[in-house]
């Protein structure tokens, strides 16, 4: 094993951990608004992926153009997730974990079983995009293009993210709410309005990482079940309740999952992230940067 | 206790004793085979259902990964079967004994976590087992074990042709898991438990030792989980680390007490009774064209019975008779 071998993986790792980190996101997102893990995350990047995909198959529209056209019908899709789903799982008087957990599961059942029912389980990529199958070469280190644009915008939508939380209106709303969703409505915020773009945004977020994906990555209606996996072990090692402790744990999760890789076989590839995600909560059981 | 609780109690049993009766007769009248494959499973989903609730339900220690002791439970008899010659009902026992000291193992770090942590940890844990498994050609890698059949005997618990002992032997099953939840409701432990559940920082304060009571229920279910995992292996012959510790078998599990009534003594069976023939059915009139049709009614039912009752399919029959404390 050369040095060289070992820049380019962790290169590598580091931008598809960037992108893990724009996956785990919304879901990071979500959570610190109102506690609630959403288990159909995975099947949001799923139709993030259909959608790139159609609309280059039917429109060819490439991927990058497509990805706020995506990332917009993925804002709406969260919304009316919120109001028709996960409104009515709030209201439970009892067992109130139980019920968020499956609410949302059963309806990653449905959404994997429509995706089958209308796009067939066949394999589907996208073809002759812009960037597919295109690499740079940076020093010497060769990085694919698609996962290098995918890694910046990760950037980008976390630096806006920052600003949107803290400089907006609405942001202002979104932390307060979280703080104290019943004192909110003293104050003439509706609580539901802002749950709703909280889930709006977070699939939006989740939608622009599906058009990334879409470039390199096979799309099937069970694709989303291997990445949300890694986005709750992403989230969880940052620490639930805190959006940028997704972007330290995306990072931590490429490049572990590169390590990984370059020590084990590559079947075994998974083993270090989760052993990681253990250790990390065995020492710190809030995760890297979790509140209490 | 007070007497209503010791009436409630007695009436229970009397009624899970009728009811293990009246199934023990149904396959006198009941003779297609498909029909009673699916009563096999649903008596076994029933077992490990409830016994996932112990620690899931009655502890309130949510567990996404009891896939792991399932096929802990497969493996172990089915390896020491075909390696060693061992008869699977050693080997039953010793998978329960070994996945009950892994429970345990396990519980030691895990049980510091908290809420999704913890359930993350679950699905975390279960995953790395099975990709090692998956990894470990002496146990046969992906491929799995194909369990070598010899006839019909109740010795080496294997039945070509019959489906009948496997479903005594499942509705055996299904009623120790019953009589242990029922038995553990009414001791120390399972007081403890609720509290546990309520409130673990005031259980504490009060004298409850938090940490051993989640390791009991944790070795009690992991191991009873086992059992149904050894039963199953020889029930269907062949397995492989997907079909024995797959994520969905956690779900399966934790479905029917969710459906319901997580933490009740009668949601599992309930949950069971419904659930697993409709599965099944869906899957065989509506899923047979591989379309995802099944996928649909069964996530819907999912959501909309979560959404709806809460508390479980036994809150319908709590309101009924008017009592209130059957859905605690």
């Amino acid at each position: 094993m050369t040095a060289e071998t070992i820049i380019q993986s962790l290169a590598s790792g580091l931008l598809m951990g960037l992108l893990y980190g724009l996956i785990a996101a919304g879901l990071a997102l979500i959570f610190g608004l109102m506690d609630v893990v959403n288990f159909a995350h995975g099947e949001f990047l799923m139709i993030a992926m259909y959608a790139t995909f159609f609309l280059f198959a039917f429109f060819a529209i490439d991927p990058l153009l497509a990805a706020p056209l995506v990332a917009a019908a993925l804002f709406v899709f969260g919304a009316v997730v919120y109001l028709l789903v996960v409104r009515f799982a709030m209201r439970a008087k009892a067992n109130a974990g139980m019920v968020q957990i499956f609410s949302t599961f059963g309806l990653a059942i449905v959404m994997r079983g429509l995706a089958q029912f209308f796009f067939t389980p066949d394999y589907r990529s996208v073809t002759n995009s812009w960037l597919g199958g295109k690499t740079v070469s940076i020093a010497g280190i060769y990085l694919p293009e698609p996962q290098l644009i995918g890694a910046m915008l990760s950037i980008a939508a976390f630096v806006a993210l920052y600003f949107f939380i803290n400089r907006t209106d609405f942001g202002r709303a979104l932390e307060a709410t979280r703080e104290d969703a019943g004192a909110v409505a003293l104050v003439g915020i509706d609580k539901n309005r802002v749950f709703a773009l909280g889930w709006g945004l977070g699939a939006a977020l989740v939608g622009l990482a599906g058009a990334i994906m879409a470039i390199f990555f096979y799309i099937y209606p069970d694709v989303g079940a291997s990445f949300a996996l890694i986005a709750y072990v992403t989230v969880a090692l940052g620490g639930f309740g805190s959006v940028f402790g997704a972007f330290a744990g995306g990072i931590i999760v490429g490049l572990v999952e590169a390590t990984t890789a370059l020590i084990l076989p590559p079947s075994l590839k998974s083993v270090g992230i989760y052993a990681v995600y253990l250790l990390v909560v065995f020492i710190r059981p809030r995760g890297l940067f979790g509140s209490m | 206790m007070d007497t209503h609780f010791a009436q409630r109690r007695r009436r229970d049993l009397i009624m899970a004793a009728c009811l293990a009766v009246v199934a023990a007769l149904v396959p006198l009248f009941v003779k297609d085979v498909y029909v009673q494959n699916i009563m096999v499973l649903t008596l076994m989903y029933a077992a490990l259902s409830q016994s996932w609730n112990i620690l899931s339900g009655y502890c309130g220690q949510i567990s996404l990964g009891h896939a792991l002791y399932f096929g802990l439970g497969a493996y172990t008899t089915a390896l020491l079967f075909t390696k060693f010659g061992v008869l699977p009902w050693f080997g039953m026992l010793a998978g329960g004994a070994i996945s009950a000291v892994i429970a345990m193992a396990l519980g030691y770090p895990c049980f510091r976590l908290r809420g999704h942590y913890f359930v993350i940890a679950t699905i975390v844990i279960a995953e790395i087992a099975l990709v090692l498994i998956q990894n470990w050609d002496w146990a046969g890698a992906a491929l799995g074990i194909d369990i070598p059949v010899r006839g019909d005997s109740w010795l080496k618990f294997q039945f070509a042709r019959s489906k009948l002992p496997y479903f005594y032997f499942a509705l055996a099953l299904a009623c120790i898991a019953w009589f242990v939840t029922w038995w553990l409701e009414d001791s120390k432990w399972g007081y403890w438990w609720r509290a546990v559940k309520d409130n673990p920082d005031a259980a504490e304060s009060l004298g409850v030792v938090v940490f051993n009571s989640k390791m009991g229920a944790a070795a009690v279910s992991a191991f009873l989980v086992a059992v149904g995992g050894s039963f199953y292996a020889q029930f269907v012959s062949y397995i492989d680390p997907e079909s024995v510790m797959g994520f969905q078998f956690s779900l399966l599990m934790a479905l029917p007490a969710v459906l319901g009534g997580i933490g009740t003594l009668w949601g599992p069976v309930l949950g069971a009774v419904i659930l697993i023939p409709l599965t099944e059915l869906t899957r065989s009139f509506i899923g047979g064209s591989g379309r995802g049709v099944d996928l649909i009614v069964y996530g819907a039912l999912i959501v909309a019975i979560s959404l709806a009752l809460p508390r479980g399919l036994v809150s319908v029959f709590s309101m009924l008779t008017g009592r209130k404390e059957a859905a605690r």
